[in-house]
């Protein structure tokens, strides 16, 4: 047995031989800015960014409910735009920016999102919350003045099961506010 | 920290004008666990990662009904990092929760789509998968048992063992020859006599199909069995976490106290995930690879697949009325396509007997309820506890009766209803601290401007516009289903700067508890909210017991536990004092912080100094830790008499009313909820925001039952919809326009400052209301749910007045 094979992580066996790919042992090196730091990682060419996130940066902000970019749980901010990082292979993001719940505080000074997050009780088991922030994030990145179609819009892709959605668009349109003022001041 | 100092500047308003008599009982603090969950901070089972874990995969029956012929795990166990591989020959582990009629791995047969045949652990998640690919199974196919018609028949029975089944005697009662795992029935009056009294006789069948609970976080389980001792260590999304330590000590013959559970944050449960499910098939793997842990989570997809629903019911039900609208008596039958296992399934149905009947004073009723083994993904516990099921048949027909009587449905409803000296169907008297659906239904119709029913003309006339409205309401009623028995404890445990910590055996999968809690905490005690924590991870080796986080009873028990902890506590404290002081401690109160002398209030000492032992000025010490613990039984209930269900079931009612007014495009059949009243008498608000959550959640949760979620099964009952494509939940497009919730305080005598139960009943009759308004919306009554745009089309163009 090789040291390859030995340290080849599923997709192939040594004492499976036939279903070894020739490909086991590629590794493709990405280099990539997360949450204003730079990473450089090896990873496998079809690791997901979602597992490149958490199995190897070890930021288990974004989570995973579905896999099929169907709930949202694993958004985070790709270059400015919110994506579903289970749909997105980890050296897509070479080269690129990402954003997770991670990085949206300042310090140890919650982010005005966040803060209205709480104040609206825009969470309950908060296992979408990582997920729906970050929506609400590329959202108003993008169009700071969301009319509350656009709102609804924006954060349709992201489900919740417990909180009902009003406090999470209460919030996303309080927010939209509280930013607006803090620009003109 | 300066984010702390931004959320102590927030004002604490309540959202909707309510205004409480009590310091920190009824304000809307902020959630505990806010900043963690608004941080990824939050750790739930899902993220955990424990040294040297292996990752299971689960190979699960394609078929319905199918013998499994053989199966070859041979290449599987060769595949490099592959540490256990096991099937149903490899484990002869029965689990069950009422009746012990479940294997950890089907063997022999299996019973439905999606059951577990084969897993195995492997070093890496990849690995696992690969190795399930490579097992072999040969399967005969059978017929299945597709839903309740076909099992009533009992040709094929799924369970060919239910004459000796090992199940809970005199509580669930399991039919010989059957595939009935449970037949309950209650009785009050004589059904002959009331149907005698009657001017009218109407009889109709409601019905809905299973639903998935949906948690966000799918189920996930580590386990780490000791090779050595017995002790099996679990990491579980569980939501009952010492209901589970006791299952699994039944199930593999050991200690309780070997069994140890730990529960991180656990991301939405819903009841699915009550009970015992992953943890038994992940322990035998570990048991299998040494004794490492094993980490096995579900996908979505097997989450709908091989994991438990909300029961697919069909009710029938017989009423008879008077002329000017007093219902003599209803007649139900209620039958449970439960499927392949029992779990809380049975318990659903035997609750239908006491609370089946909606919230209606009715002389001379009968309820059977038959909870029924089917080839489907078998049922268990879902918010509501089969109340949004029969509050369907109940709630619909009594709309439906209104309508053939020509009686205002308020009216109708109003004449009939549960007052103070009325009894209910286990001929439990209610009493002015019951609560009062009268107050309920009448503050929703109200709030949603209800005047009387359209005319047809109206309604007409309408049509043509392409878009018609309706409102409609329907009534709330449910207590805690628990046995007699039920309890809760907490210790509370003072910190040396005087803050306090409560720990707790249930869980706070987002309810709100760990807030609720610290603010009867702090009203007890009288300190600041900020100075008590609830701690939010549970473990069994260190927390008190719990029996299990459902049936919306953590704040009414655990609050009635932290009270008594409290009182406790201060009686420490007060002791302490009394020495110091050298007084007595009936000379001594208790605010803000300091026992004092009620006579000389600045004679006082703070409670701080008193946290670890009070010393006197020269050093000497007195007193010592001041720790308590509080408990609560649930008081007075009995067990329901196997024929008449005569008992007292319940520790609490928590009666309601929804009242909804919607819009339906006649060209796409959709339904727009406008908007939403409801009202519940609570006892007392204990958190505002956090009943207002409550209240949106559950709204929209039942908006997802009326008119989007069920499962769909083929022919042979393979599920056709396993994912959140074809299996929509509500996302923020369905929201409705407006909810308004209503706060009624007529307080429970047994309750924490009065209050009462609120999660589940949040819920439970938005279906029926929307039912209800689609008929004044169209005068076509529907008996099925859910209400999709295709089902509403269909019966549109039908050209009927009755779709069933
Ligand atoms: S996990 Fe990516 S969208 Fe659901
Ligand atoms: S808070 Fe639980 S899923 Fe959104």
């Amino acid at each position: 047995m090789t040291v390859a094979e030995l340290k080849n992580d599923g997709k192939a066996c040594a004492m499976d031989t036939a279903h070894v790919s020739s490909s086991r042992d590629l590794r493709v090196v990405i280099d990539l800015i997360v949450n204003g730091e730079r990473v450089i990682e090896e990873v496998e060419p079809n690791m997901l960014l979602l597992h490149f996130l958490r199995d190897k940066l070890k930021l288990f902000g974004a989570k995973e409910s579905c896999g099929e970019g169907e709930c949202g749980a694993c958004t985070v901010l790709m270059n400015g735009y919110a994506v579903t990082s289970c749909l997105v292979l980890a050296v897509e993001a070479n080269g690129a920016e990402i954003l997770t719940v991670e990085g949206l505080s300042k310090g140890n000074e919650l982010s005005i999102l966040q803060q209205e997050f709480i104040f609206q009780d825009a969470l309950q088991c908060g296992f979408c919350t990582p997920g729906m922030l970050m929506s609400a994030r590329g959202l108003l990145d993008k169009n700071p003045n969301p009319t509350d179609e656009e709102i609804r819009e924006a954060m349709a892709g992201n489900l919740c099961r417990c909180t009902g959605y009003l406090q999470i668009f209460d919030a996303v349109k309080r927010a939209a506010e509280r930013e607006r003022e803090e620009r003109e001041e | 920290m300066s984010y702390l100092c931004q959320l102590e500047n927030f004002e604490y308003s309540c959202c909707r004008d309510y205004e409480s008599a009590y310091k920190h009982v009824g304000k809307p603090y902020i959630r505990k666990d806010a900043v963690e969950k608004v941080t990824g901070q939050a750790t739930y089972a899902f993220d955990m990662e424990l040294p040297g874990m292996l990752h299971a995969k689960t190979l699960h029956s394609p078929y319905a009904r199918a013998r499994i012929v053989s199966i070859d795990t041979s290449k599987a166990r060769a595949l490099y990092g592959v540490k256990a591989c096991l099937c149903g020959k490899d484990a002869n582990t029965k689990v069950g929760l009422y009746m012990q009629d479940k294997m950890v791995f089907a063997s022999g047969e299996t019973r439905y789509q999606g059951e577990v045949v084969a897993a195995v652990a492997a070093t890496t998640e990849a690995i696992a998968e690969r190795a399930i690919s490579l097992i072999e199974v040969e399967y005969e196919v059978l017929e299945p048992v597709i839903n309740v018609d076909q099992a009533l028949e009992a040709k094929t029975l799924v369970h060919p063992d239910i004459n000796t089944i090992q199940h809970t005697v005199g509580v669930f009662f399991p039919q010989p020859d059957t595939n009935i795992a449970s037949l309950n029935t209650s009785r009050r009056g004589s059904l002959v006599k009331g149907f005698d009294e009657a001017d009218l006789i109407v009889e109709n069948e409601f019905s809905l199909p299973a639903v998935a609970h949906v948690p966000l976080e799918t189920h996930v389980a580590i386990v780490e069995a000791d090779p050595y001792t017995d002790k099996i260590r679990i990491w579980s999304s569980a939501q009952s976490p010492f209901a589970l330590r006791q299952m699994m000590a039944a199930a593999f013959d050991v200690k309780e106290s070997d069994i140890e559970v730990h529960i991180p944050y656990v991301g939405g449960a819903f009841g699915g995930k009550a009970g015992i499910h992953l943890e038994p098939l992940v322990t035998l793997l570990s048991r299998a690879a040494g004794g490492v842990p094993v980490k096995l989570r579900m996908t979505r997809e097997q989450e709908f697949n091989y994991m438990p629903t909300r029961a697919g019911m069909r009710g029938r039900i017989k009423s008879g009325v008077t002329k000017d609208g007093k219902i003599t008596a209803t007649e139900i039958v209620y039958d449970w396509d439960s499927g392949a296992y029992a779990d809380y399934g049975v318990n659903v149905g035997k609750t239908a007997v006491y609370g089946g009947l909606g919230p209606y004073d009715i002389e001379n009723a009968s309820i059977v309820s038959n909870t029924i083994y089917t080839n489907k993904v078998f049922s268990t516990a879902y918010r509501g506890f089969g109340h949004l099921e029969t509050l369907w048949t109940v709630e619909r027909q009594t709309d439906i009766l209104s309508q053939k009587l020509g009686i205002d449905p308020y009216e109708f409803r109003m004449m009939n209803m549960l007052k103070p000296g009325s009894k209910t169907i286990s001929e439990e008297v209610i009493t002015e601290s019951s609560g009062s659906p009268c107050d309920c239904l009448s503050a929703v119709v109200k709030e949603i401007g209800w005047t009387g029913r359209k005319t047809q003309e109206e309604r007409e006339k309408e049509w043509k516009t392409g878009k018609v409205r309706g409102k409609g309401f329907a009534m709330i009623q449910k207590a805690p289903a628990m046995p007699a028995n039920t309890a809760t404890s907490v210790i509370m445990q003072m910190v040396g700067d005087g803050h306090v910590n409560i720990m707790m055996g249930a869980v706070d999968y987002g309810q709100g508890a760990l807030t609720a809690l610290a603010q009867i905490a702090a009203q007890e005690l009288d300190i600041p909210f900020d100075m008590v924590k609830v701690i939010p991870q549970t473990n069994t080796e260190t927390n008190p017991y719990d029996w299990n986080t459902v049936a919306s009873k953590l704040t009414f028990m655990a609050g009635n536990a932290v009270i008594q902890a409290s009182r406790r506590m201060v009686d420490q404290l007060k002791d302490v004092a009394a020495r110091a002081l050298r007084c007595s401690p009936d000379v001594l109160g208790h605010a803000d912080g300091y026992i004092y002398k009620k006579h000389m209030p600045e004679i006082r000492i703070a409670y701080k100094d008193m946290a670890l032992g009070y010393a006197y000025p020269d050093g000497m010490g007195i007193g010592g830790p001041i720790i308590s613990h509080g408990v609560c039984m649930a008081d007075g209930l009995t067990n329901l008499d196997p024929e008449t269900g005569k008992g007292l079931p319940a520790l609490a009612w928590t009666f309601g009313a929804h009242a909804v007014e919607i819009e339906l495009d006649v060209e796409t059949g959709n339904i727009d909820v406008l908007k939403v009243a409801s009202a519940f008498d609570i006892g007392q608000v204990i958190n505002e925001r956090m009943v207002y959550s409550q209240v949106i959640g559950g709204v929209m949760q039942g908006i997802g039952s009326a008119i989007l979620e069920g499962y769909k099964f083929s022919d042979n009952n393979v599920l056709l919809n396993p994912s959140f494509t074809d299996n929509k939940i509500p996302t923020m497009k369905d929201m409705p326009f407006e909810v308004v919730p209503i706060y009624i305080e007529n307080p429970q005598l047994n309750g924490p400052y009065g209050a009462r139960g609120i999660a589940e009943h949040t819920m439970i009759s938005v279906p029926s209301a929307i039912g209800n308004a689609l008929y004044e919306a169209t005068g076509i009554n529907f008996y099925r749910l859910p209400l999709t745009p295709e089902n509403v089309m269909l019966g549109i163009l039908s050209g009927e007045k009755d779709c069933r």
